[in-house]
């Protein structure tokens, strides 16, 4: 490879043609501030905070959008360009609202860092403050444009990874707001609520919706029984919120810091994941056998839920008719495990931790409840907890390792992966091969469905039935292989969609920031999770055979279908309107 | 500056007249799936009803495989687009800086009153409709504003009463 030659800050550095300067100074240990810019999402090159000076040009240059050239002369840190990326961030801030104190992003803001780092000590200009309202019009997330810098990056994220165009910039000049269509509230147009847009938001414009005072609440009240539950994704990031390494496997911890909260009872969403791999691999081999819409797509992400309801109605009767591990949980924490333990299920309060803001949403569907009561009661993003454990000073770091408690925190490796792309495939097919064979898999790590790759295919032979299946993450891979099924140019039996980049462990309520190699690093953790238990298979987990036992009788049961199956309903794609072509 | 969209969620046949919407779906068939005739798209549309409600910019935005988040972006970037009916009398004063210094708004404040509107809105007779636009390229004469193809200059706030009266008395020939 044909390499360039240049010099940043008289130090010479070789980068491969069409590397930028910020890119090439990174590898030189300097870090020239950055604002708008998201690596291979977001690159206007808009806010002008990189500027550095090329030897030649006649004006600054912004780093982030300047390809490297041979013989190049940079320098970052003159006067020059100080005094501009000074002004610049001034002029940002002469229209940003100085409420850090009370922002929900306080100590976790990039213009707030920003302003630290460049040792800003007064905002010199002075004028008119945008004025736009506030959007609390979804469970989920809620928007203050006044504290948007126009960066772009939530509108870059919803365009070209989610594929979603919820929000645009509208208007122009001072008017300039990002926002819906037609100004609508978030909650009245086809957004799928799946945080995506919060994760990279550099302020407090777009965040999830906070919880946290009704958990406090229901924790305090001494009439209930409150029980949590923990996605597979937040063992693996919630450290970060306490400043670990991203990948640092944190479980034990997890559930220690719940109990010092003071839930009555810590249990794990796997155990349910494990329990979803039953009930939707039966389902599969049910459509297989005796008819039914093929392929079967996966069900547990409530933002591709959503997303099939606005933009694919057509294909519902394709979607897994089992609810959402979560969902699942709650159901049975209301009436299975209410009644083993002798509290009256109205008595019982779910919270999940989530790594996801959809969940929220999810949660509040009217059809996710058993006989009137809802099933989740309340859910946290892995950033809601990490701020309810800075709030009672719990110290994480020195927690030790405690075990979840039974009969709901038994659980398997093969749940432990749902929480990253290729995951409930993996999980599903360790199972169906085993099931529908009863032959033993050799090796258990189906790498194919592995990784950060878009979209992923893979076979397998069950006994003369070759299975087909495929694997997408974020929406917008999510919407190229659904394009094709609905082309009737697949043939594949069962998909795997999850809404967001790298699966549950990139989803929208994690720690901030999450960006490529944080993905990685969690997905990493989270398949050593998976080699580090003791049974690695769902239909080997013993709760879950006793729970059909005990309680449900077989997988698509009668109590199966009542309490773990739900159905979906088609929604408008344009505002005003009933219902979507 | 069209803060919430006239004519939310109303259905096309209460906009658009039978012939207006064979038209406009005559326009939009010609560039089915084509995301890139947009702007021409919304000209033409405009031309036909007057403005782009709500409605109108949702069809276009089906028809051409745009998302309407990105129609509405565009309608609302390009000031030639109006998301409102205009008035048969378009007022377009003008806020560059000359102007503003020799006193447009003052201007605009009576016009406001005079009207009973805001920049971006139309009179409730339906008559007169009100823009506030960058430089008009009459420096000299500020303030200026022009009345659909009329140009007036040195605008004093007392004289507009009988401004207006001159165009609501050739409506009412
Ligand atoms: S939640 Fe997702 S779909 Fe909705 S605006 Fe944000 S990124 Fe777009
Ligand atoms: S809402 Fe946040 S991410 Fe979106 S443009 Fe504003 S500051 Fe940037
Ligand atoms: S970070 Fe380079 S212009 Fe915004």
């Amino acid at each position: 490879m044909n390499s360039i030659a240049l010099t940043i800050d008289g130090r010479p550095v070789k980068a491969a043609p069409g590397t930028t300067v910020l890119e090439a100074a990174a590898t030189l240990g300097i870090n020239i501030p950055t604002l708008c810019y998201l690596k291979d999402v977001n690159e206007l090159g808009s806010c002008r905070i990189c500027m550095v000076d090329v030897k030649g040009a006649r004006t600054l240059q912004a780093a982030c959008v300047t390809p490297v050239a041979e013989g190049m002369e940079v320098a970052t840190s003159t006067p020059r360009t100080l005094r501009a990326r000074r002004t610049n961030l001034e002029l940002i801030l002469s229209d940003h609202p100085q409420e850090c104190l009370t922002c929900i992003r306080n100590q976790n803001c990039e213009l707030q860092a920003l302003a630290e780092a460049m040792g800003l000590r007064e905002s010199p200009y002075e004028g008119k403050m945008s004025c736009h309202p506030e959007d609390w019009s979804t469970p989920s997330l809620a928007r203050n444009p006044a504290k948007c810098v126009l960066c772009r990056r939530c509108v870059s994220v919803c365009q070209k990874v989610q594929g979603v165009h919820a929000i645009q910039t509208m208007e122009r000049g001072f008017d300039t707001v990002v926002a819906p269509a037609f100004h609508l509230p978030l909650g009245e147009v086809a957004c799928v609520l799946c945080g995506q847009c919060s994760l990279v938001c550099p302020t407090g414009a777009i965040h999830e919706r906070s919880q946290v005072e009704e958990v406090w609440a229901a924790l305090a009240d001494p009439g209930r029984h409150v029980v949590v539950q923990t996605a597979p994704a937040t063992r693996v990031s919630l450290g970060e919120e306490f400043g670990m390494v991203p990948g640092s496997i944190v479980t034990g911890k997890l559930v220690a810091a719940l109990r010092r909260l003071g839930f009555d009872r810590v249990f794990d969403t796997d155990f349910t994941a494990d329990l979803t791999i039953m009930e939707e691999g039966y389902e599969l081999i049910r459509r297989l056998k005796e008819g039914g819409a093929l392929p079967l797509f996966t069900s547990c992400s409530p933002g591709w839920i959503k997303f099939v309801e606005h933009f694919y109605p057509k294909l519902l009767p394709n979607l897994s008719t089992c609810k959402s591990p979560q969902q699942m949980f709650g159901a049975l924490a209301k009436t299975y495990y209410a009644d083993k333990a002798g509290i009256p299920p109205d008595r019982v309060y779910v919270v999940s931790i989530m790594p996801c803001t959809a969940k929220k949403f999810e949660a509040v569907r009217p059809e996710m409840n058993v006989g009137g009561t809802r099933d989740v009661d309340a859910v946290l993003t892995t950033r809601e907890l990490g701020r309810m454990l800075r709030e009672a000073g719990v110290d994480f770091a020195a927690l030790p390792e405690e075990d979840y408690d039974r009969p709901f925190g038994i659980s398997t490796g093969a749940a432990a992966i749902f929480g990253a792309t290729g995951g409930v495939m993996e999980a599903a097919l360790r199972t169906a091969y085993e099931v529908v064979t009863g032959k033993a898999l050799g090796n258990l790590n189906i790498e194919t469905v592995r990784g950060l790759e878009g979209i992923k295919e893979v076979s397998i032979d069950l006994d003369g039935l070759t299975l087909k299946a495929a694997v997408a993450h974020g929406l917008g891979n999510a919407r190229r292989l659904v394009e094709l099924v609905a082309r009737g140019e697949t043939d594949y039996h069962f998909i795997e969609i999850m809404c967001c980049p790298g699966g549950c462990i990139g989803g929208g309520g994690q720690s901030i920031p999450t960006d490529a190699e944080i993905r990685q690093r969690r997905m990493d953790a989270i398949y050593t999770v998976d080699e580090r238990m003791t049974i690695r298979k769902s239909h080997e987990n013993p709760a879950v055979l006793t729970l059909y036992e005990e309680f449900l009788g077989e997988p698509l049961g009668l109590r199966s279908h009542e309490l773990l199956h739900t159905h979906y309903q088609p929604r408008s794609l344009y505002p005003g309107r009933r219902e979507s072509k | 500056m069209s803060q919430s969209a006239c004519c939310q969620g109303a259905a096309l046949s209460e906009i658009l007249t039978d012939d207006q919407r064979n038209a406009l779906d005559a326009i939009i068939a010609e560039h089915r799936n084509s995301p890139a005739d947009l702007i021409s798209v919304l000209h033409e549309a405009q031309e036909l009803v007057g403005y782009l409600p709500q409605e109108v910019q949702v069809r276009v935005a089906e028809g051409l495989g745009v998302p309407i988040s990105e129609v509405y972006g565009v309608v609302t970037f390009y000031s030639l687009f109006a998301t409102r009916p205009r008035g048969k009398f378009k007022i377009s004063l003008c806020n560059g800086t000359a102007c503003y210094v020799r006193g447009a708004p003052r201007v605009l404040d009576r016009l406001e009153r005079e009207l009973g509107v805001k920049p971006g809105d139309t009179s409730a007779d339906g008559l007169f409709s009100l823009d506030v636009v960058r430089c008009l390229g009459a420096c000299g004469l500020g303030p200026v504003m022009t009345v659909n193809a009329d140009v007036h200059a040195r605008l004093k706030p007392d004289r507009l009463g009988g401004l207006l009266d001159g165009y609501r008395r050739t409506e009412g020939q």
